[in-house]
């Protein structure tokens, strides 16, 4: 009940956010320099008809008339039409979203499976060399910028050892069409298509070990000073007082509450992925929304970065509450009090 | 005094931490007749835990190191056995009750699936099975056995959701799972209001005499003592520096620090005032 209620101040939260956010973006994107029209319609252009698609996009009128025009717009589901691919803001981001998200998705499940293992076995082994090793790792992971291992595991897996594809989501005679959920693994398993589901694994790869390491670094050092602190306490003591063998403790009795915390930090950890993920999809060529987003800030394209954005934020506040739900689920106390311990 | 249950002979124990070490057992010996309640008392840091853990085999190495000694239980010396061997005592031959029921029950998990996982393995050590269903008949009869009125509800409970005398309870059911015949309390419900810790006592006083149980009772707190134990070690920074049976203990102490032990505690029952104490806290 409690932790309904929690969920519940969260969502309203999250919507208030997401509304202050609309505005500055909206605001900040119109006070770039450069007329999105000119843009538009390229240096040859005559004066009137960057005056006439000014006046067609609603530019000329007073900013707040903007937006309300806009969110109107917006309370329909209407993004409004990009200037950039000329087609609505919807079908564009409907296109390339669901590339980012399967990107993203497989990025965190992977991060994931290999930092808690790594945070498990560091803090076992505290102090020594195993837990040196995870944490040079980690460190390291957390400093190279994704662009450099995008192109470096590139010019490895790709060039040098032929061993996965560098490009693209699916080689085009595949003949399918994620047209289910547009998650190329998740349709595949969908219409049985083995074979495609493995395909589109070996594409995946690259892009999401390149953009995951970060988040696999932070996620093993979360989860390692978790587990050490864990390890202190007297509950902990208590089980060992009574027997209960050594695994059942590590990964039963300690990780359970240790589980919070890098949770939490998967979830805060979307948005950088978001927007790391341009910079992946670039080299790899992945159609996805984040790479779409940057190409339309550069032509100033208002509707397409305003619906990346608003896209983007109602993603992030929707992972989170998946992510507070999960942590209700594992930590009791939360889901009793209503809040986080 | 009759054959010892547990039987400690000159037992030294040193602490090690960045090259620098400290003794904090010096030649300690005691002694825990069957069926009988002993206490082990002295003021904070004069080593009664490290005392307890030794006897439970709890103590790391590093930092802590047994330099010499025996630790007696039933004859065999428990220092002498190996892991294995001695790993299949504690819990089912001697348990611990824990001090502190804010933090010695896992906040994440329901109070049946600790105490039937503590179940499952301490029948494992022993070559016993169980069912899942025997295990949680065994969890709700221990809950009724000190004194839970729902056992049921007990068991389905996360820690947060009981009071802290349910919780010390439980601590206490943990330690009766597999039967054991010595039960080891340090300093149990200190941290819980005193009249709550009186109740605890007398739990705890019953519960060792109707199963004809050996206690070891842990405190810095002569009320307790007087509450619950035959027989009573006196320890001052690592050194045993008097024992006797609780009344002569009180009536003719020895030792100035028994004393100073004395005088410093309120009793437990009685016309008592709590302000000194109720002020430190
Ligand atoms: N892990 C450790 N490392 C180093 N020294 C320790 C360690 N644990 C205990 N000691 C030392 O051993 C001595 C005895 O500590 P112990 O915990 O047994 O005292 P105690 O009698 O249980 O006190 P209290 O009444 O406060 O619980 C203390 O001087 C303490 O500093
Ligand atoms: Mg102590």
């Amino acid at each position: 009940m409690e932790f309904t209620l929690f969920l519940i101040r969260r969502i309203l939260w999250s919507l208030l956010v997401l509304f202050g956010l609309s505005i500055v973006i909206f605001v900040i994107a119109r006070a770039m320099p450069g007329d999105p029209a000119r843009l538009a319609l390229g240096p040859r252009a005559s004066a009137e008809q960057v005056t006439q698609l000014r006046e067609e996009l609603g530019l000329n009128k007073p900013l707040v008339q903007q937006y309300v025009l806009y969110m109107e717009g917006l309370a329909e589901g209407d993004l409004g039409k990009s200037l950039l691919t000329r087609r609505p803001v919807n079908d564009d981001i409907r296109e390339t979203f669901p590339a980012t998200f399967e990107l993203v998705l497989s990025t965190i499940t992977i991060a994931f499976f290999l930092g808690v293992p790594l945070g498990v076995l560091a803090s076992r082994f505290k102090d020594r060399w195993p837990d040196n090793a995870v944490r040079f790792v980690s460190i390291l992971a957390a400093v190279t910028p994704s662009f450099f291992l995008a192109l470096l595991l590139q010019i490895l897996a790709g060039y040098v050892l032929h061993i996965l594809p560098t490009t693209g989501r699916l080689p085009h005679n595949i003949g399918f069409v994620a047209d289910m959920t547009g998650l190329v693994t998740v349709d595949a398993l969908l219409r049985g298509r083995f074979d495609v589901f493995l395909e589109a694994w070996r594409y995946l790869l690259l892009p999401s070990i390149a953009l995951m390491a970060a988040t696999m670094g932070q996620i093993a050092r979360i989860t390692r000073s978790s587990m050490i602190d864990v390890s202190s306490q007297d509950y902990i003591e208590a089980s060992r007082a009574f027997g209960v063998p050594e695994p059942v403790r590590l990964f039963k009795y300690m990780l359970r509450p240790s589980f919070v915390p890098p949770l939490t930090i998967m979830g805060l950890e979307f948005a950088s992925l978001i927007g790391n993920a341009f910079v992946v999809e670039l080299v790899f060529a992945w159609p996805g929304m984040a790479a779409y987003g940057v190409r339309t800030i550069l032509q100033k394209d208002l509707n397409a970065v305003m619906g990346v954005v608003i896209v983007s934020g109602v993603f992030f506040v929707v992972v989170n509450l998946v992510i507070d739900a999960l942590v209700g689920f594992v930590d009791p106390r939360v889901r009793i009090r209503g809040r986080r311990a | 005094m009759s054959e010892s249950l547990l039987s400690i002979r000159g037992l030294n124990v040193q602490f090690s931490a960045y090259g620098r070490s400290q003794q904090v057992l010096h030649d300690v010996s005691l002694d825990v007749p069957a069926h009988s309640q002993v206490a082990l008392v002295g003021e904070s840091g004069s080593g009664k835990t490290v005392t307890m853990k030794a006897i439970m085999g709890l103590l790391r190495d590093p930092p802590a190191r047994i330099l010499s000694g025996e630790i007696r239980y039933e004859g065999r010396d428990l220092l002498k056995l190996p892991p294995r061997e001695r790993k299949k005592l504690n819990g089912t031959e001697m348990s611990m009750v824990f001090q502190d029921p804010m933090s010695s029950l896992n906040p994440v998990f329901t109070i049946a699936d600790q105490l039937g996982t503590i179940l499952k393995y301490a029948d494992r050590r022993l070559g016993r099975s169980r069912s899942g269903r025997e295990r949680m008949a065994r969890v709700l009869e221990v809950l009724a056995q000190v004194r839970m009125r729902d056992p049921e509800r007990v068991a389905a409970s996360y820690p947060v959701m009981l009071s802290g005398g349910m919780r010390q309870r439980v601590l206490i059911a943990m330690a009766l799972l597999s039967e054991p015949k010595l039960l080891i309390a340090d300093e149990p419900g200190t941290a819980l209001d005193v009249t709550t810790q009186a109740q605890i006592l007398k739990l705890l006083k019953d519960l060792v005499a109707d199963r004809g149980l050996a206690l070891l009772m842990i405190t810095h707190n002569l009320g307790v003592v007087r509450e619950t134990s035959d027989y009573v070690y006196v320890m001052n920074k690592g050194v045993v520096v008097e024992h006797a049976p609780a009344a002569e203990l009180f009536s003719a102490p020895r030792e100035d620090y028994t004393r100073s032990l004395i005088a410093a505690v309120p009793r437990l029952t009685g016309g008592m005032r709590f302000g000194s104490a109720g002020a430190r806290v």
